[in-house]
């Protein structure tokens, strides 16, 4: 039922900004009504709510870490408001090292309140500022945990509440991740075999035919099976990377940065072959920082700042920076070089005659763009 | 000028590199296109001095490259978070490259207390930052930027890009970048090398 409401709006989706929040808004009002209230995101025509519920689904996660202070004059960490009176009274602009063994605990938020869905047969793409906790994000699903983290919050698989050792279970063989970096490979193994390592199913050929399949549809030479991770370029790493995660047919694939490193040509046939994943009814997080490219491929992008997901939108409304709600989504989209290449502070430090701030002059911005130095929704 | 000069190069038995010729004057941004897996980086590594050719040689105003003291060819990698040394905090590996000034740190928008933190304790992102600012800081004649802002967000990769183009216009450094995204290219390049084989 939903996904037909779905296939009626989108296509057309307006494209100036009321009526797009009339058809997020109509979407969650509408369709969601009489199931739980969660759900803060506008849909795409590949967001099938196949069972009646999310492929995944993640509710009100915060992640935290616990954090020696080795440093007197904090900024803006936490403690610096319960710091004692002797300390405080100590203070100086000069960063001084306390000593590890006299420095307090304090708890340091990275991620607060964040709310994502993958429906089945979509992409959903993260994108956001770096150092803003994406991969904790990744990180947190798949069910790895730093020993000093503090993880709330609530997870859903295929419409089944998780913990953190169902998640672990699922790891692999259900969730599968493309990690961020060729560090995540065995630099002591060679790569056939760690591939092969991440099947469980059948015999040790079945799955030797799988990785050579694998290998043979990424462009991969046979004889890469018997290399080792140091003999590998960037591209063809990232490549085995995500052989690996395809080994055991997962339901969700959370791809954290796929793409970089990897030619234009070779990047969307990765991404091309996400699509078809999705399109055959699994799901997809892409993890990204190419929006160019991950509105390519996406159904759905969410907008990550600050800790949390501001914006959670279709594709269609990254069409302009019209349609999009929050002050940061219209900052990234000015920011792509493919439109203007510009933010807040380099159109302040460049002098008007510069070729770059050719593209920037305030008045082709929208008032109320300026993103990341005011605007009431974003505390940055 | 920064010229390659009949470069040959080869890990082993596989050949890299034969007989490649690169000419970049110091006004000129020059775009390395290549398939990945090509050799951009190893190339990179040429003409920064990390690795030595096996035959040809990388020039500066038809001199050698000096190969002692500080590099007039500096190089930014991909991966800052092997660039810089893990046990040292960021302050020290600034201070690799002499004394950054202040104002170049804020340009980047380098935090003050992330000087005093270690390379783990920081994003990819802000790790990029103290790297351009330590290559900026060693007055180099030219800038090797290998895919520097691939793990970067666009609001940062415009904000670093846009700093490190107004410098490398001030100071009249030639570049010399890697870059897969067309868009980016077309912004930044003034020219752009196709690299093929043979």
């Amino acid at each position: 039922m939903e996904r037909r409401a779905n296939k009626n709006n989108t296509p057309e989706a307006p494209q100036d900004s009321p009526a797009a929040l009339e058809y997020a808004l109509g979407h969650t009002l509408v369709e969601h009504s009489s199931t739980q209230e969660h759900h803060r995101h506008a849909h795409a025509p590949a967001s099938v709510h196949a069972s009646g519920h999310h492929l995944l689904q993640v509710e009100g996660l915060s992640i935290g870490f616990t954090l020696y202070e080795t440093q007197q004059s904090g900024g803006g960490l936490p403690v610096a408001q319960r710091r004692d009176s002797k300390a405080a009274g100590a203070q100086e602009p000069v960063a001084r090292h306390r000593p590890l063994l006299s420095s307090r605990q304090h708890y340091v938020p990275v991620i607060h309140d964040l709310h994502i869905s993958v429906h089945t047969g979509e992409i959903v793409a993260i994108v956001g500022a770096s150092g803003s906790g994406k991969t904790l994000l990744a990180d947190a699903v798949m069910g790895m945990f730093e020993l000093n983290v503090t993880v709330k919050g609530r997870i859903w698989f295929d419409g089944i509440q998780q913990d953190a050792a169902s998640l672990a279970r699922l790891r692999g063989h259900g969730i599968s991740l493309v990690p961020q970096s060729i560090s995540y490979l065995d630099p002591l193994m060679k790569v056939g075999r760690q591939v092969q390592g991440f099947s469980k199913r059948g015999d040790r050929r079945e799955r030797v035919k799988r990785q050579q399949e694998l290998f043979a549809r990424y462009d991969l030479e046979p004889e890469v099976a018997d290399q080792y991770p140091f003999e590998l370029s960037g591209g063809m790493a990232r490549r085995v990377l995500l052989c690996c995660a395809l080994m055991d047919d997962p339901r969700v694939i959370i791809a954290d940065e796929p793409t970089p490193g990897l030619d234009l040509e070779l990047a969307r046939l990765a991404l091309a072959d996400f699509r078809e994943y999705a399109d055959a009814g699994g799901g997809v997080l892409l993890i990204t920082h190419d929006i160019e490219l991950a509105l390519c491929v996406a159904d759905r992008v969410a907008v990550f700042n600050q800790g949390t997901v501001v914006e959670e939108t279709a594709v269609a409304n990254f069409a302009s920076p019209k349609t999009l709600k929050h002050s940061f989504s219209r900052a990234l989209w000015h920011a792509l070089p493919e439109h203007d290449f510009v933010t807040e502070a380099c159109c302040q430090s460049h002098p008007p005659n510069d070729r770059l701030s050719n593209d920037c002059p305030p008045k082709d911005r929208p008032p109320n763009a300026s993103g990341l130095s005011s605007g009431d929704d974003a505390p940055c | 000028m920064l010229t390659a000069q009949d470069l040959s190069f080869a890990y082993g038995r596989r050949s890299v590199l034969q007989d490649f010729n690169l000419t970049v004057a110091q006004t000129e941004r020059v775009a390395l296109a290549a398939p990945s897996g090509f050799g951009k980086t190893t190339l990179c590594k040429l003409l920064a001095g990390y690795l030595q050719p096996a035959k040809g040689a990388v020039l500066l105003d038809n001199n050698p490259v000096p190969q002692r003291g500080v590099s007039p060819v500096q190089m930014i990698w991909q991966h800052p978070e092997l660039a810089v040394d893990p046990r040292m905090r960021m302050r020290d590996t600034l201070a690799e490259a002499g004394e950054t000034p202040p104002e170049l740190r804020q340009k980047l928008g380098i935090k003050e207390e992330w000087l005093s933190r270690y390379p783990h304790e920081l994003s990819g992102g802000e790790l990029q930052r103290f790297c351009i600012a330590r290559a900026l800081t060693t007055q180099p004649r030219y800038l090797i930027a290998d895919e520097i802002s691939t793990m970067l967000d666009a609001v940062t990769q415009a904000q670093i890009w846009h700093v490190l183009l107004q410098e490398v216009q001030e100071r009249s450094i030639g570049l010399i970048f890697v870059s897969h995204s067309p868009a980016l290219t077309a912004r930044i390049a003034t020219r752009v090398e196709v690299l093929s084989r043979g």
